[in-house]
């Protein structure tokens, strides 16, 4: 953000976040914190807990299909198993991961301010969502049985079964209304806290879509907060609204629920998007390229994101009129993205491309995101989408945006910050290793579910018929190949929060966005004097020459 | 800002259940109409009154913090908690009344009605109950107001969070006024 470092004075003495002492100490120093840097951290540890258990009913599910019939699990084990699977990635890793870890921690720096506007609700948030996260896990133990109704928790299925929905609903709620929290906090405090001089289009490219996201979070989530109570009301007296039997419709419910949770996929992409408009310019030592255009296609895929809900829904019998209209507009949502997918790779080209981890993981958002992007217009295409509506064809198309997008994004997110959040390094070589093992294990695991869907193979089958047992046992095998990868990853990453290599140096990268410019890692308030912002972000033709003098990397 | 933002999400939640409610009426539009007979709109009307002036004295409230006028915001303040406690009071007759008819969700009588009489009773359930947890959140929180009046904490110089507990009951008031007519006028 070209502006003058030396004028934010971090005068190197104050004691970093991490050292920080405040009112208490030990882990209440932490869990009782309202600095917003501390709060990211306590979601990360909490994030990284939940997704490493829906990775392990992930690959519990694979075993559980490498081969036909029962291989390790009965069918109502891996209904329930599938289910956490999904509640657990969907609710608690892939919708708050990106703002709830990074943009709590990078957020307020990146506008320059000391904290988010309502740093006690963000600590709420927090809770809430740890008791959400709870509360889930508390499903699988009571009796009655976890949920076994997919994440989606589908009317009347999810009213007549008997296992515990309601505690998973309620799982639901809770987290939904900690995202409607962050999400208040987010937009209140880019309107109100941006750093002198900081105008809206001086902001970084990830605080504009971090704030798109944000409306999205408080708009769309109410409506999956009463339409899950509405299910619980269900079960608990039978109301009938969405009962065919009391004269309701069991059709609303879909409307309702794909109202919020189409949306919910903007909430999933847009932060990643934002990551990766951060990452590309310093590591390609370029200004990105069409600035404007990505801020104001955030904007626009939200908007139009918004509009497209029952395209999940084309074969439940709409209108031809109906499945016209939401066919047409699913289309128009591929626009925004594909200027982003455009404007990254222009600003690549040509640039002098340093292939350091975060951008390794970039390159295979965008790779993997353009994969699952065309086969979402594809399934935007009603004749097709006739053909592979609850086919694998599906899980391989939201696998590839919703983990090689966000969790790709969420991987370099973290490769890229973190020397600035723990003022150490990890193993780059290292990374670079498990990089190629997370991406080859993620094509040969879902690749194989794009061909077997076409064929024919449904989803959340839990046996299948003997002609897709090559299929299934590739993909099998690639989710080994994604596990160790994992593993890798996880092992690199603890290790080096305590015995990594320190780092002093403020700016690690070259980067010219505000974080770069303070101390690594940060102090209590980020600031000592709040910057004043002048020159536009991304200037990098103007830091390249002294980059090749310093050779940092 | 951040209130307002609040309360518009809690505007659109309820926004899902009108959408619903719209949805089944234009569905069901003469059994709405028997149903809605049914219910009382003496009892209805008077409720609207209450909260209404509820709504008023918490603005009181506010003025006489404003005006340093300590004791004074006390007693709207209590006087709002009370007038809220009696629409609860108020609804609870309304709704044993009810049951007493044999109408409540899964009950013979009520299944023995048409289709949408079922919905109108069920959504009347579900619409009138959330308002109603919303009158107690509504409640507590002004209590909570009301302490930390007492205390000093809110005081002339600093009444933000005391306007904004007032902006939530009036949100709360307002639903009403949206609930009162789709229910209990539209016969
Ligand atoms: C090691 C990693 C993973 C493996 C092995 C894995 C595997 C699977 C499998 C086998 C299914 C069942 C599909 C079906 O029965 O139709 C599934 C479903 C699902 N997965 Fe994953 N997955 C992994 C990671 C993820 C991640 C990172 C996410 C989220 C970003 C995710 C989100 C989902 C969701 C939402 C479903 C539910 C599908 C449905 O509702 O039909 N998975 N996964
Ligand atoms: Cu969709």
């Amino acid at each position: 953000m070209a502006v003058d470092a030396a004028a934010i004075k971090t005068n190197g003495h104050e004691p970093s976040y991490l050292e920080f002492k405040g009112k208490h100490s030990g882990i209440l120093g932490w869990i009782l914190s309202t600095d917003h840097k501390r709060i990211g951290i306590l979601y990360l540890i909490s994030l990284a807990i939940f997704f490493l258990v829906g990775v392990t009913f992930g690959f519990l599910m694979r075993l559980e299909l490498i081969s036909p019939g029962r291989t390790i699990m009965d069918p109502q084990t891996y209904n329930s198993i599938f289910t956490l699977h999904g509640v657990i990635m969907i609710f608690l890793f892939v919708v708050p991961g990106i703002p709830a870890v990074f943009g709590n921690f990078v957020l307020p720096i990146l506008i320059g301010a000391k904290d988010v506007a309502f740093p006690r609700i963000n600590l709420m948030s927090w809770y809430m969502y740890v008791i959400g996260g709870l509360l889930a896990i508390i499903a699988i133990l009571l009796p009655g049985g976890p949920a076994d109704t997919g994440w989606t928790f589908y009317v009347p299925y999810s009213v007549r079964t008997n296992t515990n929905v309601i505690v998973a609903l309620i799982a639901a709620f809770v987290l939904g209304f900690s995202s409607i929290l962050t999400g208040l906090n987010f937009v209140t405090t880019v309107h109100r806290l941006r750093a002198p001089g900081m105008t809206w289009f001086k902001m970084p490219l990830s605080v504009w879509s971090l704030y798109s996201t944000a409306w999205v979070q408080v708009l769309a989530t109410p409506i999956i907060g009463i339409t899950l109570l509405l299910v619980a009301v269900e079960r608990w007296f039978g109301v009938g609204i969405f009962d065919p039997a009391l004269g309701g419709d069991p059709v609303l419910y879909q409307h309702l629920f794909w109202i919020y949770s189409h949306p919910a996929v903007y909430i999933m992409i847009l932060p990643a998007m934002g990551v990766v408009s951060e990452i590309i310019p310093v590591f390609a030592r370029r200004t990105i390229f069409g600035y404007k255009f990505i801020a104001f296609s955030s904007i626009a895929i939200a908007l139009f994101g918004s509009l497209v809900w029952a395209h999940h829904m084309f074969t439940v019998g709409m209108s031809d009129t109906g499945q016209f209209i939401f066919s047409l507009l699913t289309m128009l949502v591929a626009i925004p993205s594909a200027i982003k997918v455009f404007n990254w790779v222009a600003t690549l080209y040509k640039g002098s491309i340093d292939l350091a981890t975060p951008l390794l993981f970039v390159l295979a958002f965008i790779f993997l995101f353009t994969i699952g992007g065309l086969t979402g217009v594809m399934q935007g295409i009603l004749s097709i989408d006739m053909q592979v509506h609850d086919t694998s064809f599906i899980v391989a198309h939201f696998h590839y945006v919703m983990f090689g997008g966000t969790g790709f994004g969420f991987f370099a997110a973290m490769h890229y910050w973190f020397p600035k959040m723990f003022g150490r390094m990890y193993n780059r070589k290292l990374a670079k290793t498990y990089f190629w093992f997370l991406f080859i294990g993620f094509n040969v695991l879902y690749f194989p579910m794009f061909i077997m869907g076409w064929l024919g193979m449904p989803r959340r089958y839990y046996d299948y018929l003997p002609e897709f047992h090559s299929y299934h046992f590739i993909s099998t095998i690639g989710s080994w190949i994604l596990v160790a990868g994992m593993l890798m990853m996880v092992y690199n990453i603890v290790h080096s929060i305590w015995k990594g290599k320190v780092v002093t140096e403020k700016n690690v990268w070259g980067g010219e966005t505000l974080e770069w410019q303070i101390d690594t890692p940060p102090i209590h308030e980020n600031f000592v004097n709040i910057p004043e912002i002048e020159a536009d972000p991304y200037q990098y033709k103007m830091n390249e020459e002294e980059l090749e003098k310093q050779e940092v990397r | 800002m951040g209130m307002w933002l609040f309360l518009f999400t809690e505007l659109l939640l309820f926004g899902g259940m009108f959408l619903l409610y719209s949805v089944y009426r234009f569905q069901y539009a003469d059994e709405f109409h028997l149903a809605a007979k049914e219910l009382n709109t003496i009892m209805g009307a008077f409720n609207t009154a209450v909260l209404l002036t509820s709504s008023l004295t918490m603005v009181l409230a506010i003025i006489a913090l404003q005006r340093d006028q300590k004791t004074l915001s006390i007693l709207m303040q209590l006087i709002t908690i009370f007038l809220a406690l009696f629409f609860l009071v108020n609804k609870y007759f309304e709704w044993t009344a009810k049951f007493h008819h044999g109408i409540y969700p899964g009950s013979e009588q009520l299944l023995s009605k048409s289709s949408g009489e079922i919905l109108f009773f069920g959504l009347y359930y579900v619409m009138t109950g959330l308002h109603g947890v919303h009158v107690i959140v509504g409640m507590f929180l002004i209590a909570v107001m009301t302490r930390m009046t007492r205390k000093d904490i809110i005081t002339k110089d600093s009444y933000v969070r005391l306007e904004n507990a007032g902006l939530y009951w009036h949100l709360v008031d307002i639903i009403w006024i949206f609930l009162f007519p789709l229910f209990y006028l539209i016969t």
